[in-house]
């Protein structure tokens, strides 16, 4: 089956040297390509201090590392996962490959500028990589970069935060690049309603991203003005203030998570219609609720505060806000949920990915009221809850519609199918395993263990290692998962155009689509979840193999 | 930033999202402006009284008058004049260059006399004058590196014109680059006032 000689679509060679066609490409695909495996790369190297934090944690004391290592490495996890996996994630990688393809476009915008913004991205993450091995040692400040312990650690802060920037620099120009797309290069019959909704969630991040990263780049060019030029800007001694460092931090990295989560709705908002063969439910209120959420939570930063300063007034108009949030985000989980009633639903892989999101985003949201209430927040703040609360949200959200986009698209992409009884084991034993490494967080923060301390006391062992236990797990998982993915890629049976039956345009060209897309424009007639004699080619092979 | 000629309002709505970017850049460091001012209005007065308004004054007409150029230049290109159109954007360098000349001057006066972060001359000053000038610099340098970027721009833009990539017909860079130009105009035009006129 594997030698079938297949059409190599835009990863065909153009002659010359294979390198640099590809370093230098202005493909849309091969740029988005680039963005996956890179930020694979660095996911793996997330993954992998992480699992070391929580080997440091399965005993009270020090068990393999020093303080100083273990501030180091959360500092690092926290920086690599937040800027250089979960930022670009899903919008870098799939954003670039199938926006301008659900479109009905030739490319984005501008896309030498989509080259320009990968390029930042690698020299972002290449000097966030330095602040490691040089002077001072690699920063222990936390992702956050707090004042006043970021202006004076002797550690290499200043190279981290140059980093950022230049990352913050690239998400801007993505955005931007993704807005104009969408405003100018939709297909002739594209109307805004007849988008499907994962351009629709890219458009609100991609204003979110516009508007937002600006305010970081500006907040961490300051630490490094403050540690270079001994400025004194968040400095009570010379008339500054740190707690207005808190406040231009969260501007940006508030509506962030929502950089990080809107884009994983959108791709969960299209595969689960797929999979149920049933229109979506509620299509214009799921983009309503994109853009109120990229809105309201543009008002909701000062949650992070409530225990840093603030007036009562202040508390209480942020803790309504951030309820206002849940609203849009539940009628999204509703949606999805209406969906699915009454539909016919394929458990395919890319399903049980999508259900393994709404259960952990939900896990992850219900617990984000407690955080919002300013009364509960009192006594979880700063401690593992928070954690817990996080890594529900973004590993199980936006890790989860991640993979869920690479299960859906691999076959768009290669033209092959992975092995799909691994894939589904694979999600599954990383749904288990994200409810085993966080959930016992949630009780260890509720008991007042704070997080990013290096040591604790004995009461808490028990749940640590439930933890740990449950980061084996998940580890597995991701193994099994990448394994399945990486031999599909070469072995996998070949498919057809459009395996899954789905309505949107990209399924409509050859796998692997050819580097310049439509070979004629096309002229759009109907919705994106138009279902009407589409059938599923895998709904026969799934009979002819007795596969479920 | 305009791979697609047929295209002109997407290149100009990209530029456009550009500049609110920048607005905003600079936006967070209005909001300390704002927030430290309303702390420490009276030390911000006197510290104000010890800017070089005539400098200041200076350099708000040279920009302005930089900012007309750039104007005019994009109207002689769409006029398909390209030999006042280049006039017009040297002059507009030459002018980006008396204004980092007079900066460098004023900035130098400053250092000269003890005043910059981190001096020893200023450590016991009131923490309100402290900071006025830890803003300043940092304002000020930031726009000063907003020029120098300004003038790479047009320079690389002239150097288009000249290999007639942006032509009479095809305008839009020129266009986007006076746009930028005029943002970092205005941009001075804020912290003119918000510097030297506050005394």
């Amino acid at each position: 089956m594997s030698d079938t000689v297949m059409d190599k679509g835009f990863f065909a060679p153009k002659g010359g040297s294979k390198i640099m066609e590809w370093l230098f490409t202005t493909d849309h695909k091969r740029i988005g390509m680039l963005y996956l495996w890179a930020i694979l790369i660095f996911f793996s190297v997330g993954v992998c201090l992480g699992l070391a934090l929580r080997l440091e944690l399965f005993a009270p004391g020090p068990t393999i590392m020093t303080q100083q290592a273990f501030n180091a490495i959360f500092t690092l996890h926290g920086v690599v996962m937040i800027f250089l996996v979960v930022i670009p994630s899903i919008p870098a990688a799939f954003g670039n490959i199938f926006l301008p393809l659900q479109l009905g476009a030739e490319d984005v915008a501008f896309p030498r500028l989509n080259m320009f913004s990968f390029w930042l991205y690698i020299v972002g993450g290449g000097i966030a990589l330095t602040s490691l091995f040089t002077a001072g040692g690699a920063p222990d400040t936390g992702w956050t970069f707090y004042v006043p312990f970021s202006s004076i650690s002797t550690t290499n802060v200043s190279v981290a935060v140059l980093g950022v920037f230049v990352l913050g620099f690239s998400s801007i120009l993505t955005g931007l690049n993704f807005i104009v797309t969408i405003h100018r290069m939709r297909a002739e019959g594209m109307t805004w309603l007849r988008m499907p909704l994962f351009p629709w969630a890219l458009y609100a991040t991609a204003w979110i991203q516009v508007l937002a990263t600006p305010i970081l780049s500006i907040t961490v060019l300051l630490i490094a003005i403050e540690r270079l030029l001994g400025m004194g800007i968040f400095d009570p001694a010379r008339g500054g203030d740190p707690l207005l460092y808190q406040h231009l931090f969260w501007i940006y990295s508030h509506p962030a998570v929502y950089i990080m989560i809107l884009p994983a709705m959108g791709v969960i908002s299209d595969i689960i219609p797929v999979f149920c063969r049933k229109p979506i439910f509620g299509y214009k209120t799921i983009i309503g609720s994109s853009l109120a959420i990229a809105f309201a939570g543009s008002l909701v930063w000062a949650h992070h505060m409530f225990v840093s300063g603030m007036s009562d007034t202040a508390v209480m108009v942020f803790s309504f806000l951030t309820f206002i949030v849940a609203v849009p985000s539940a009628v999204k989980v509703f949606n999805w949920l209406s969906t699915m009633y009454k539909g016919s639903i394929r458990p395919e892989p890319p399903l049980i990915f999508a259900l393994g999101f709404i259960f952990l985003f939900a896990m992850g949201g219900i617990t984000g009221l407690v955080l919002g209430s300013a009364g509960t927040d009192m006594h979880v703040h700063d401690t593992y809850f928070v954690v817990g609360h996080f890594h529900f949200v973004i590993f199980g959200g936006t890790g989860m519609g991640l993979f869920a986009s690479m299960h859906y698209w691999f076959p768009k992409i290669y033209g092959r199918m992975y092995n799909k009884r691994i894939a589904t084991w694979s999600a599954i034993i990383i749904i288990a395993g994200i409810n085993g490494l966080y959930f016992p967080m949630y009780l260890l923060g509720l008991a007042g263990m704070p997080r990013r301390y290096y040591d604790y006391l004995p009461q808490y062992t028990d749940l640590h290692q439930l933890s740990t236990y449950g980061s084996w797990i998940t580890a597995m998982g991701l193994v099994l998962m990448f394994w399945n993915l990486w031999h599909g890629r070469k072995h996998g049976r070949v498919v057809g155009k459009n395996p899954w039956g789905a309505a949107t345009l990209e399924w409509t060209l050859p796998s692997p689509p050819p580097t310049h897309n439509f070979d004629e424009d096309p002229i759009v007639t109907h919705g994106p979840y138009h279902y009407d004699g589409l059938i599923p080619e895998e709904d026969a092979v799934n009979e002819s193999e007795g596969d479920k | 930033m305009s791979e697609h000629p047929k295209d002109y309002l997407g290149a100009k709505m990209g530029m456009w999202l550009f500049l609110f970017t920048e607005i905003l850049l600079f936006g967070g460091l209005f909001v300390l402006y704002a927030v430290t001012l309303q702390r420490y209005p009276a030390e911000f007065h006197e510290a104000s009284k010890m800017l070089d308004t005539t400098m200041g004054t200076i350099n708000t007409i040279v920009l302005i008058t930089s900012s007309l150029f750039a104007a005019l230049a994009v109207t002689a290109l769409q006029k398909a004049d390209i030999k006042k159109a280049k006039i017009f954007l040297i002059l507009t360098i030459i002018l980006a260059g008396v204004f980092l000349v007079n900066k460098y001057f004023e900035w130098g006066a400053k250092i000269g006399h003890g005043i910059y972060p981190g001096s020893p001359d200023i450590a016991d000053w009131a923490p309100g004058k402290q900071a006025f000038f830890a803003l300043y610099y940092t304002m000020t340098g930031l726009h000063g590196i907003h020029i120098v970027i300004g003038m790479a721009v047009l320079g690389w833009i002239y150097w288009l014109i000249e290999k007639e990539k942006c032509t009479p017909d095809y305008f839009i860079v020129l266009e986007n680059g006076g746009l930028y130009w005029h943002l970092v105009d205005l941009i001075w035009i804020y912290l003119f006032p918000l510097y030297y006129l506050i005394a």
